[in-house]
Formats: structure tokens, sequence, C-alpha cells
């Protein structure tokens, strides 16, 4: 086996040295890291992670090769992919291929063994940095020099790169693995086929912005008929569906720029019930007058500790995002449902006037804990009530 | 919802002494709690009969108790203390159990005392096996299936349901005997029909059988909200079948998706809902069937338990504190982390590393055991070690075992490529069956071209674990094939050190030396670097000094002056951090402390129980102390206990690479126990700066010419002897100084391979075997001096004065070790003026060695023509096994004098110059495996077999022997009939103590030679058949519960012989054995005082009133 020399260069000058596992090529991004122990195949299909090139902090990845089931997008959307050490063999009985067959199919540049915890602890004293990875370009001076170049995240509209063009139904149910055995993974499967076949479940419009397919899937377990629409759908287009309940999706990047996606949500406030996560609750937030700021270098893992208000309950979740809504500028007509633990900032808001709520975290898992699964059942409650 | 005030007094009830299977990791879990809950200012009050411990030292909690862990006695503690509340969860299943014996007798109900964390419903729920299949079965989990039969029919019936493979096991045999697991329905039907015929009872129990499958545990943690946490999940390295703490594991899980993963904490969650353990920590083990993902749920622990330890000490996050915090009414979001200070304690920690532990087995010192790995635990410790990537760690944890391993072969200990090697058919064998050599035959498999599917087929090793292995080998293979080390390039060096290769494998394969190794490699720049371990993989600042080594390119320690002006600031800051008794102008500012590594028969927690106080002292003297050590059950690996903590294996190289960044201005070998001092010389001649007593005096004690040349110069008496390195010369020797003769090995510690021998037939047989236990090094022979009285004696010295603050007269006369023998604080048959002159000559041998710090001397009396004559044994310059029984029974805290001494603080200074005074008895009574292994003769002999100790103190030597039978589980009956059966030269000295019970009314049961004697002393008799001469014989009244006491002094030795059947059979029973002449009188003595008088509790904070 020949190993190909591959390098990760960041803006502040440092670089580092391992081998690609991945495909050839030069990619820049905005460097991150995701504490998640499990999950990388989740992880490289959430299409939130668009020029991102993702560092896993976990070193052991790859271990249990990639399958069809866990995917949540038809292809990888991140820039670029980190790794300590990847698993050459993959073991469990799902596996389909290996991690590396993988990313080489789908064209995804990506190192291995480098000292990722350095990396990692340089992220977090410096903030999220721009960077380049690659396999082509070897000098250091020049990728240092590519990833100050680099865009950056701020003020891009990535989601027009991730988002659908065409509308679709959803018809798949959450993976059997959701549920404790066997048995109670075909009674929800059964319920969800009678209800849909029957449709007389209530009728979810998805705004998808790059949406992770746990989502609906979530939403079609729970009896739900779910039309997907591209998130650049205007309110009249969505609204055309008779919509029971809108959802907002996650996506890729920065909310400010989403002028268009603000505007459709304030002309759908009212008219349906209205349910956001992540990037779906940044833009809830901002179509109700508050603002977003970027964190320094963000929220991604699968261990966050998030606290509900009303009753002090604590969920760990599965967090993915760089930029979280300011507290100093919520309006009146937003209330704080949920707060992150570790670090205070909002992670849930919820509309005083009209029926909308959104959370910053995922609530569909995947990759994740499953204890915020409630808020599904919440957004069917708001949705059968009105 | 902040701490309760309703309560203010909480008892907490320990593990008891280390037994298989329950270790330090209770003093760990038991400290922290007694910490936690004082910090909170509730008062504590600890029941434990474990002096080794540091949750048993006085300033641990406010009341201390050293007593028996029965609910009879902890009854009398919660009478005298009459506490607000219980916490039962801390203190592994004899705490449990001792808690639920007091609700169970109504004590709880009697005194008003609150059960805490989790009440006695819950326990049962999760302890009944019925109760929590049904608990299981409830919330949708599947559970083992299986179900008890009593005819083929059903059986047949039954295992058309489950399906083959199936385990059968007969119900109520000896040890579980007759499990078998049966492949084909022939098979099965034979092993029914067997088996109902095997069980009393004529039942079997039928389980589909989950050997082979994935093994995994969750550790859980809950508080008053029902806020639930993960912390750590671990992934069994060894399949189903083998018992976790007898596993390879390691953490996190590996070969889970997130999806499975997710399930499985779900499952989790669930099961601690449905049990309603209402606070604390909780263990549960899950296994997976690797074709299809079928999840069982196998048990829950509803408290902390050994994998509770290794999870904090694999995350960082310290369950057992957070556990007691929840249990007096803290909610998990109410906490803080301590390690990032920041964030909650609410939250699930990740890691961004590889943990690896691997139990260490004894079984060279039980070699009629069967060493195959069950479901019942026969490990007796443990390492961990923590690396970048699950290969490093795993050969890291290999070198942390201690037994000669430097990693994953190409070592000492290598067979490959010697005559030994083992051919094809003997690595299937090995792989086919498990047991502790079974990691090393992997090696040998795939050096002899076998592949992962292959071996994996014998083994059911995930493929994964396989792989990294089989990649270890390949690295190996590319080493060899350079073939030295000027060979070597830098690329290579770096992959193999990442790779968790040592210096020492790395000499081995490139004709080298450790040293030029390690000095090529740091010339390159390839060295370890040392990262924190900080529960959340780096996303938050960690303030808790607790690091591992790896080869990578950052590392987190910060330089020497900026850790002591940091210190020096919270120093100046005041508080808990501000040292006591800073020693001003000393030159020492660092200070290391090297550990004792994997607790082994011999050497075990009273080892950690010293690092911990040398750690302690140094830091009351504002001295920055550091801890390096690889055993996750400890107190010493506590991230707080040091000002920092190195989790490392204890060998020359990985103790260098933390010299090399820590800068120590001193270290210190003498508390670890073996391990360190055998360190020593190497570190020293590395430029090690060694504190205390010098690494010559050490050696010259160990020497045999210096030491015999020292005790001529002092005037002592020393047994003939003589030194041999070849059998010829031990012969010799032999001849020289006759019979009997005392065999062992140089430098081993536990009498390894220690034997008396008789004659000359026995003198070969155990020269032979001491040469190969000795490794190379001599073989001592000693005139055995039957029937003498040893004396173990502790003591300090400072270079100026020697203090002896423990003088122990062992019960058992000589021959049996130490370590396994009863003793007394203070003597309790010498005269006065011997234990002085057994004083006096311990005092010379410190000035004589120039002692700094501790020492220990065995020496032993024999009555010579009527006059008692003082030999000296042994010197070993170091801490001793018995450094905490001495400060629990004195209360001098000498270990830590002994640190302070090494610091530099003289006795005097430390107002220390004086003997404590023992105004009691105490009793140390050693606690022994024998339940483990089934069939396996328990006479004691030279060679240490016991794993722990108990105390029993009271005012006279009766009582307090009384205690410390209690406490080691060995019930003195009050009624019911005593076998006796003594050999021939302990005839004479039977009579008596059989008439007392006679006369105190037990029954006496004797064979033919016993039974005539004592009717010749109108002593009435039945007598019971030997084993040779048919039923119904005494093992028959054994089984049948018609033997309370067995008093058996041995002819012979050996599981073949029938009073070695009887002895293991007393064993299997639970019926108590004594062995010695020494043990049954003072046996009867504590009899009497049983029926004369009440035990009585007193807190050892009575005990030493100032």
């Amino acid at each position: 086996m020949s190993y190909q020399t591959a390098k990760l260069a960041l803006e502040d000058g440092t670089v580092f040295t391992g081998t690609s596992i991945g495909a050839p090529g030069e990619v820049d991004g905005e460097v991150c890291f995701n504490t998640s122990m499990t999950g990388y195949q989740e992880i490289l299909t959430d299409p939130s992670y668009r020029g991102q090139i993702v560092t896993m902090t976990y070193p052991q990845i790859g271990n249990y090769g990639v399958n069809e089931e866990d995917l949540e997008s038809a292809k990888p959307h991140l820039a670029g992919f980190v790794v300590r050490e990847h698993s050459r063999v993959a073991s469990n009985f799902r596996s389909e291929k290996s991690l590396s067959e993988y990313l080489q199919e789908w064209g995804v540049v990506a190192i291995e063994s480098i000292d990722t915890r350095a990396l990692v602890r340089r992220l977090r004293s410096r903030g999220a940095m721009r960077g380049v990875l690659s396999t082509i370009d070897l000098d250091d001076a020049s990728l240092v020099a590519k990833a100050q170049g680099s865009p950056g995240l701020v003020g891009r509209n990535l989601v027009q790169e991730v988002m659908p063009e065409l509308a679709c139904d959803w018809q798949e149910p959450v993976s059997e693995w959701t549920f404790l055995n066997s048995e109670a993974a075909e009674r929800a499967a059964a319920a969800a086929a009678t209800a849909t076949a029957e449709a007389d479940g209530p009728h979810i419009v998805a705004l998808d912005y790059g949406m992770k397919w746990n989502i609906p899937r979530h939403l079609y377990d729970a009896g739900c008929q779910v039309t997907v629409l591209p998130g650049a759908s205007t309110a009249e287009e969505v609204l055309a569906h008779n919509p029971d309940g809108i959802f907002l999706s996650n996506g890729p990047g920065d909310p400010e720029p989403l002028s268009q996606a603000i505007e459709t949500i304030q002309g759908l406030l009212g008219k349906a019930p209205i349910f956001g996560i992540c990037l779906g609750h940044q833009l809830l937030s901002l179509a109700s007058g508050a603002k977003t700021f970027k964190l320094k270098f963000g929220h991604r893992g699968a261990n966050h500790p998030v606290q509900r208000l009303r009753d002090k309950v604590v969920e760990i979740t599965s967090q993915n995002h760089g930029f979280a809504v300011d507290e100093q500028s919520l309006p009146d007509c937003l209330e704080v449902t949920h707060r992150s633990l570790n670090d205070d900032t909002i992670e849930g808001v919820r509309r005083t006037d009209v029926e909308a709520f959104s959370v910053q975290y995922h609530p569909e898992a995947s990759a994740g804990p499953h204890d915020s699964h409630y808020l599904f059942e919440d957004f069917l409650q708001a949705v059968r009530k009105s | 919802m902040p701490r309760r005030d309703d309560i203010k007094k909480i008892l907490l009830i320990g593990s008891g002494p280390i037994v298989i299977g329950q270790a330090c990791e209770f003093d760990y879990s038991g400290t922290q709690a007694c910490k936690a809950l004082r910090e909170e200012g509730y008062e504590v009050v600890l029941v434990n009969s474990n002096p080794a411990t540091i949750m048993t030292d006085p300033a641990t909690a406010e009341r201390t108790y050293i007593e028996p862990l029965t609910w009879e006695v902890v009854e009398k503690v919660i009478a005298a203390e009459r506490p607000d509340a219980l916490l039962p969860t801390l203190g592994g299943q004899t705490g449990l159990n001792v808690a639920m014996d007091l609700e169970r007798h109504g004590v709880l109900e009697k005194y008003g005392v609150e059960m805490i964390g989790a009440d006695a419903d819950v326990i049962d729920k999760a302890e009944s096996r019925e109760r929590f299949k049904q608990a299981m079965n409830k919330i949708g989990l599947d559970v083992c299936r299986g179900k008890t039969i009593k005819s083929i029919e059903a059986a047949r019936e039954w295992v058309d349901q489950i399906g083959l493979p199936a385990v059968v096991r007969p119900s109520f045999t000896m040890g579980g005997s007759g499990s078998a697991i049966a492949y084909n329905r022939h098979e099965f039907d034979e092993l029914v029909l067997r088996g109902l015929d095997q069980s009393p009872v004529t039942e079997v129990l039928i389980e589909e059988s989950i050997i082979g499958w994935k093994e995994y545990e969750m550790e859980v943690i809950r508080d008053g909200d029902d806020n639930v946490v993960i912390i750590c999940s671990i992934e069994n390295f060894d399949p189903m079948g083998v018992h976790t703490g007898d596993s390879i594991t390691v953490a996190p899980a590996q070969t889970l998706t997130d999806k499975e993963y997710q399930r499985m904490r779900d499952a989790s969650l669930a099961v601690i809902r449905e049990i309603g353990v209402e606070t604390g920590g909780s263990n549960i083990q899950f296994a997976i069937d690797p074709d299809n993902g079928r999840m069982i749920v196998i048990e829950m622990n509803p408290r902390v338990s050994r994998s509770s330890a290794l999870a904090s000490k694999a995350t960082g996050f310290p369950i057992a504190k957070i556990a007691a915090k929840l249990a007096v009414g803290y909610r998990l979001y109410e906490l803080p982390n301590d390690i990032t200070r920041e964030t909650k304690a609410c939250f699930e920690p990740t890691i961004d590393y590889v943990v690896t532990k691997m139990p260490r087995f004894a079984f060279e010192k039980f070699p009629e055991a069967d060493d195959t790995l069950m479901t019942q635990m026969k490990s007796v410790g443990e390492t961990m070690a923590i690396g970048s990537t699950f290969k490093e760690s795993f050969q890291k944890a290999l070198r942390g075992l201690e037994i000669g391993c430097f990693g994953f072969g190409s070592d000492g200990t290598d067979l490959w490529g010697t005559e030994q090697q083992p051919s094809r058919e003997e690595i299937v064998a090995k792989l086919a069956r498990p047991c502790p050599e079974r990691v090393h035959y992997l090696r040998y498999a795939f050096k002899d071209g076998m592949t992962v599917d292959e071996v994996f087929g014998l083994t059911n090793i995930d493929r994964w674990f396989l792989d990294n292995l089989l990649e270890i080998v390949e690295t190996e293979e590319t080493l060899r094939g350079v073939g030295s080390l000027a060979d070597m390039t830098p690329e290579l060096m770096r992959t193999a050190k990442r790779f968790g290769f040592s210096d020492r494998q790395l000499a081995l394969m490139l004709a080298s030396s450790e040293m030029e190794v390690r000095q090529q490699r740091l010339e390159w720049g390839i060295r370890a670097v040392f990262k924190s371990v900080d529960t959340c993989a780096a996303e938050f600042e960690a303030y808790t000094p607790y690091y591992y080594s790896t080869y990578e390119t950052e590392d987190e320690v910060a330089p020497k002056a900026e850790r002591l002006a940091a210190l020096r600031e919270k120093h100046a800051a005041g508080g808990t951090e501000a040292p006591a008794a800073p020693a001003d102008g000393n030159p020492l500012k660092t200070v290391m402390i090297l550990g004792g590594g994997p607790n082994r028969i011999g050497q075990g927690i009273e080892f950690d129980y010293c690092c911990c106080h040398a750690s302690f002292a140094l830091r009351e003297l504002g001295i920055e102390s550091v801890m390096v050590n690889s055993n996750p059950e400890t107190v010493s690996t506590d991230y707080d206990t040091s000002d920092l903590l190195f989790f490392e294996p204890l060998t020359v190289e990985d103790v260098l690479n933390v010299v090399d960044r820590v800068e120590p201005d001193g270290v210190i070998v003498q508390f670890g126990g073996q391990t360190p001092l055998n360190l020593a010389r190497a570190l020293s001649d590395a430029g090690v700066p060694i504190i205390g007593t010098s690494v010559d005096a050490i050696e010259a004690a160990e020497d045999r010419e210096k030491f015999q040349a020292m005790l001529t110069r002092l005037g002592l008496r020393q047994p003939p002897g003589g030194i041999a390195r070849t059998t010829e010369q031990a012969r010799r020797i032999a001849g020289e100084i006759g019979y009997p003769l005392l065999v062992r090995p140089s430098f081993v510690l536990g009498g390894r391979a220690m034997e008396i021998c008789y004659d000359n037939a026995q003198l070969e047989k155990f020269v032979a075997e001491a040469f190969i236990a000795a490794q190379g090094q001599p073989v001592l022979l000693d005139s055995f001096l039957e029937g003498a009285t040893e004396v173990d004696v502790d003591a300090i010295g400072d270079g100026e004065h020697v203090i002896v603050p423990g003088i122990m007269e062992h019960i058992e006369e000589a021959g049996v070790h130490s370590g396994d023998s009863a003793c007394s604080i203070p003597p309790y048959s010498l005269p006065g003026p011997v234990v002085q002159e057994i004083r006096a000559a311990a005092v010379a041998l410190a000035q004589d060695l120039d002692v700094r710090g501790l020492m220990n001397v065995q020496f032993a009396v024999r009555w010579e023509d009527a006059q008692p004559v003082v030999y000296v044994i042994e010197v070993n310059p170091r801490a001793s096994r018995t450094a905490p029984f001495v400060a629990k029974a004195t209360g001098m805290p000498v270990a830590r004098v002994a640190a302070k001494v090494m610091a530099g603080v003289s006795l005097a200074q430390q107002g220390c110059t004086e003997d404590p005074v023992p105004s009691y008895v105490s009793i140390k009574e050693s606690v022994f495996p024998f339940i483990k292994f089934a069939g396996v003769d328990i006479v004691l002999g030279p060679e240490m077999r016991s794993t722990g100790e108990v105390m029993g103190t009271s005012e006279r030597f009766s009582m307090a022997f009384a205690k410390s039978q209690l406490a080691a589980g060995s019930v003195l009956p009050q009624e019911g009939n005593v076998f006796i059966s003594v050999a021939e030269r302990g005839k004479q000295h039977i009579v008596e103590p059989a008439r007392k019970l006679h006369e105190m009314g037990y029954g006496l049961l004797a064979t033919e030679g016993t039974a005539k004697l004592l009717e010749e002393n109108d002593i009435p008799t039945q007598r019971v058949k030997k084993i040779r001469e048919g039923h119904p014989n005494l093992i028959d009244f054994l089984t049948d519960g018609k033997v309370a006491l067995v008093m058996n002094t041995p002819r012979g030795k050996g599981a073949r012989t029938d009073e070695g059947r009887i002895r293991a059979a007393a064993v299997q029973a639970r019926v108590p054995c004594l062995t010695t002449m020494e043990a049954v009188s003072a046996a009867v003595r504590a009899m009497e005082a049983l029926r004369n008088e009440e035990m009585q509790v007193q807190s050892l904070q009575d005990r030493f009133v100032k």
C-alpha cells in the first residue's frame, strides 16, 4: 500500500502533515471539530457541514464501516475530513464498505495521522479558522496563503448549494435501530405505513435548507404526510400545499444572508404551527426580529447538555452549529425555552404570539442521543390543536 | 434542588478486605464519597474492616470504625452513632449486602435510618434474577432466555424454542460444576441427563448460549430529577463467556454504529429508570449478537463498581463523588465539572484517546487451579493504559501488567523464534480456550500466518481488534526486516513509537540496547508528549493535571517554573490548598512518587496506601507531588490525590519520559512495593535523583554477602544459609547446613516459589522451580527454623533517630509467609526482654543501612535450651505491607512520617522521636481467594497467597482475635460440631483446646488416630470415616452442614491428599478451617471470649483521643 501525503494548513500558519485516506485533491473551508465518538457517517452526510473541513476528536474512525441505512443525505457535503486514524477494516454486520472506499467514491479529500488534539486545542483557543486540505500542493507557505484567501462562512449563502431543486413527498421511516427491539420497530413501521396509506395524518411541509433525512423520517413515523419543498420556496408556494404544520430544517452556514428564507417564514407565521431545527431555529429567530452571531468555535458533538427551562430537565443533545441567536437582540415576541448548560447560550425559543417554536440542537439525533424526541410530539400536538 | 438539610449524619459501609472481585476500587469510591459529603458539611460515619485503606484513615471521616462487616456489628455502630441516613451504594457488593441485612433485620427501621441513593426494594429488584427479568420484559428488553427443567422431555421441548447451542447448568452443584455447552442434539441429551443426575435436586437450568457475543458495559448516573447521563461505554475485547473482570476491556465502545450505540444508551436509561435507582451510578451489561445486532441485557449493578472506577479513570469524571452528592439531594446540573470548572457535571464525557484495561492473574500461586477464564472472576488486579490509538494503549497495557512483557511480543518473554515456539496445533488449542496466555497466542497465530477470520473463528474476538493486532505484527515484521538500529529511519521509528512499541522491544528487534534506542530516537526528536484526560476531548480548557503519554506533536504539561509559580500562587491564596507546614528553604520543589502498578498477591492496596500518604505529606510541605501509576482501582490514581498525575506503565522507559518532562528534584521508590524498587538502579544510573534510603543500601540488604557482613558487624544472628547459582551449589549448601531448609529465589516479592524442604528429593524439585522463578537471579537457601515465632518490625529512620512504631508477633509459626500469617500488635506472648532485643536490633540495622524513611525487618525467635534466641531473617529498607496496619493500630501515620523524612524533615522536627505505645491489642488477619479456585489446598506455606487483610482491635487478645476472624469471614461457631485432625507433631497440643471445646458444649468429630488420643484423655469424640474408608465420611458431613468448624493441621500438602480434599471441601462448603496449631489455640480462646462477653465497637477517633 502506498501512502499519499496530505497536508492541512490553517490561516494562522499552522501546517499539519499526514496521510491521505480519501480522494486526491485540494479543498478549502472553515476548519471545525466534532466531539461525537460515534456517527462519522451521519456527520459526513449532514448537509450542514457544507463549506467546512471537519475534524473528528475521537481518534479511531471507520471502525464499523459505512452502510446505506445510516445516510443523512445522498452524499457527503463537507469540504474535507480529518481523523487521527482511520480503520482499514470495517467490522460490523451492517457494514457495506470501508470508510476509505466511501470517501474515495465521493471524492472527499481526507487526512489521517495528524495530532488531531493539537489541532482542536488550536481551534478552541483561537476560534474556528479557515484552512486548506490538499494532496496536490504540499508547499506549506503556498497552502497557508490559500487558507488565508479562503472565503470562510460569514455572509455566504451555502444553502443554495445543498437544498433540493424539486419538491417531493417523503416516504421513508426511521431506522429500525431507533427502537429498543425489533418488535417495537415493526409496530412503528406498520403504524406509519397505515397512517400514510390512509392519508389521515397531518400534512407537514418541510422547508429543506439542507435537511438531514432523519427529520422527515421522524415526521413520517409520527403518521404525517410529509412534503419536502426547496428552502428557497416562497410563503405562497408553501401555503399552496395547504399544510397543517410547517417545518424549518437545518442547513449550512450563516443564517443572516438568507433574506428570502426569512421573508418566507415571516409570511408563514400564524398560518400554521411552525417548528424549526438548527438553521431553522436561527431563521425563525431572525424572522421574529432577533439577531444571530458567530460562536468562537461552535457546538459540534453528541454530548451537549441543554436545560429545558420550564421544568429544569436536562437533555443530552446532538449539536452542529457555528452561529447562535443573540440574547440581547431578542424581541418581546420570543421567549427562551432552552439553554446550553455549557455556555448558557440560547438553545430554544418560542413565539409568544403565534404557534411557532424552534431548537438550536438536533432532536432527530443521528448522530446522537434520542433525549429530545419529545419535540416532534410537541410539534404534532400543536398541529392537531390548531 | 440544593443539599438536604434534614439529614446531618451519614453512615457509609466499606467493602472490607481485598478479595478477587472487590479490590481497591471501593477504597477509591468510598474515600471520594467521604470527601464529597464532608465538603457539604455532613458528618460521616464509616465502617470498614480493612485497615489498609485510605478511607479508614482517621482524617477521612468524622467517625471511623475498623470493625467486622456484619449487620450485627454495624447495628452496634448505628446504636452508638445514630446516623440519619445510610448510603449503601459505594461499598461494593459487601457494603450493599450488609445494608440489605440491616434492612431485613429491621435495624434501619428501629433506629430511623433512611437508605439514600437506592433503597432496599430497588437493590432487590436489580439483584433478584426473577424480578430483574420481569422488569426487563416490561420495558421491552431481551434477557438471556433460560428455564429450570426437571426432565429430559421438558428439556427437549425448551431447546426447540431457544435453539442450539444451549448452556446446561445443573442446579446446586458445588462451585457450579457440571455446566457445559451443547452444540448438537446428541450432546444436549447427554448433558441434560448427566446434569439431572449430578444435581442434588434433579434440576438443570437451560439457557440460550450467548457465548462469543460482543460484550459491553454502560456506566450510567441518575439524579433526583430523573436526569440520566452515560459516563462511559466499555467494549470487552474478550467476548461473552469470560467474566468482565477477567476480560481485556476497551473504552469507549469501538465497533458500534451510532444507531446501535444510541439504542444501547436508550436501553441503559430505560433500565436505570425501571429498576428505580433514585440517584447515583449504575453499571449495566449488554451482549450483542455480532451477526444481527440482537441486544440482550445481562445484568445491572445498582451501585458503583469496579467498572465505574475504571470509567472514572478513563474519562476523568468522578462517578463516586458525584453519586455521593446526588444522594444528598443535588441535581447533576447544579454540580460543576471539576475538570473544566466552567461546565456542569450534567453531560456525557467524550474522550479523544483509547483506554485499555488488562487483568492480572496469579495462577502461578495456585498451580492446581483451572486457569480457564469463565463466568467466575479469577484475576487479582488490573492495569489500565491510555494511548492515542488502540494499538498504542494495548501495547502500553501489556507493559503495565508487569509480567515481563514490554509490549505485544518481541520482549524477554516471547516464545516465538525460541525452542519453545508453539506449533499450529498448540496455537489453535490456546486460542479456543480463554486463558491468561491467550493474548500472547493471538500474536503467535498471526506470526504463524493465520488470518483474522481464522482467529475470529476460534476466539470470537471482534475483527476490528484482531486487525489492529495484525497491524502491530506487520509493523514488527518491518522492524525485524531493518535488523539494526543503524539502518533505522526516523519515519519508521516514529511509526513504531506511535504503534506503542517500547524501546526495549525495538532494542531486541534492532540488536541494540534500550538506552541506545532511546538515545537515537531522542536525537531524532521522537519523544513522548503528554496530553490531558479532560472529559471533553479538548473542547474546554482542563484544570486538572491528569496526563498520559503518546507520540504526537503537542505537549500539554506546563514547564516546571510555570507550574511551581502557579503552585505558590495557590498556596498564597490560602484555603484548603495551602500547605499545613511548609518546609521553608527545602531544596526539593517537585517530588515524584512511583506507584505499585496492578494489584497482585504480595503487592496491593497497602502500597497504594503508602504512596497516597507520601503524596499527602509532600503537599503538606508545599512540595509539588507527582504520582506515576497504572492501576485504575486506586486512590493514588484519583486526580486530586497529587498535584500531577501520570497514568503510565511503571517501566524505566515510561518513567524516564515523565522525568524528562516533570524534572523532579527527587523520586520516591520506597512506597510502591517491589515495582519501583526494581526500577531504582536503572533510574539512578540514568541520573534520576532517588531520595530516601540510597539505592546502594537497598541493594546491600538484598545482597547476601554484604548482608552477612553487616550482621556480623552488629553482632546479630542469622539462620545458616547460602546462595546458589546452580543446583550443584544448592546440594552442597544443603549438605553443609542440613534440613529442614527454606528455598527462595532472590529479588522476588510475596514468597513466589518459596518452599521448605525436608529431604533431598524435595530439594531437587523446589530448587529447580526456584531457579525458574528467579529469572537468572540466584536462589537463597536458609536453615528453616522449625517451631520459631516470627516477628515483623516496621521502623523509620532519618539518619539521626530511629523509631520503631510497629513490632508485630505472628500467630502462625515460622514457615507461613508473613503476608499470610495473622499478627498482633503488641506482641502477645514474647517476653519483654526479647521484644527489647528485637527493637534494639532493628535500630542497629536501620542505623547501619542509614535508612531514610521506612524499613521492615523480619525476625524469628526460637527457644533453644529454654532460652529465646533472636534471628534476623530479612531486612527490607522500604515501606512494607504492614505499614497501614501499624498506622491504624498505633495511631501514628507511619507512611506520612517517613515521606516527610525523605523530603528532609527530621523525626525531631516532626515531633516523632518516641515509639507510639499501643493501648489496645490489634490483630491483622489475612483473607484468601480459595473460594474462587475450587479444589485448591488451603494449607499455608512460605508462598504468599492471601489477597487482603482485616483488623480486629480490643482490649484483650482473645476478643481482638475473635473480631479479626469474624471480619475475615470465618465465623467461629457458637455451637455445633468441630472436626479435629492434627499431624503427629501437633498431637500433644490439641488435647487442652479440645477439652475446652467439649466443656463449652461443642461436639467433637475426629478420625481414628485423633479420636483415640482424645478418648484416652477422657474427651468424648464421635468417629468419622476417612475418605478412603467409604461413606459417610467427613466430606459427607461437611456437605450436609453437620460441621461448624474444621481444625486440620497438615501432615502433607496438596489437593490430591485426603486432608487436602477435606480442606478444599470445607472452603467450598464455607465452613471455617484452621490449619495451624497456633490458630487453633487462638480460636479456642476467642470462642471462650465470645461466650463470656459481647463484642464492642469503638471508633478510631475515640481510641486515639489525644
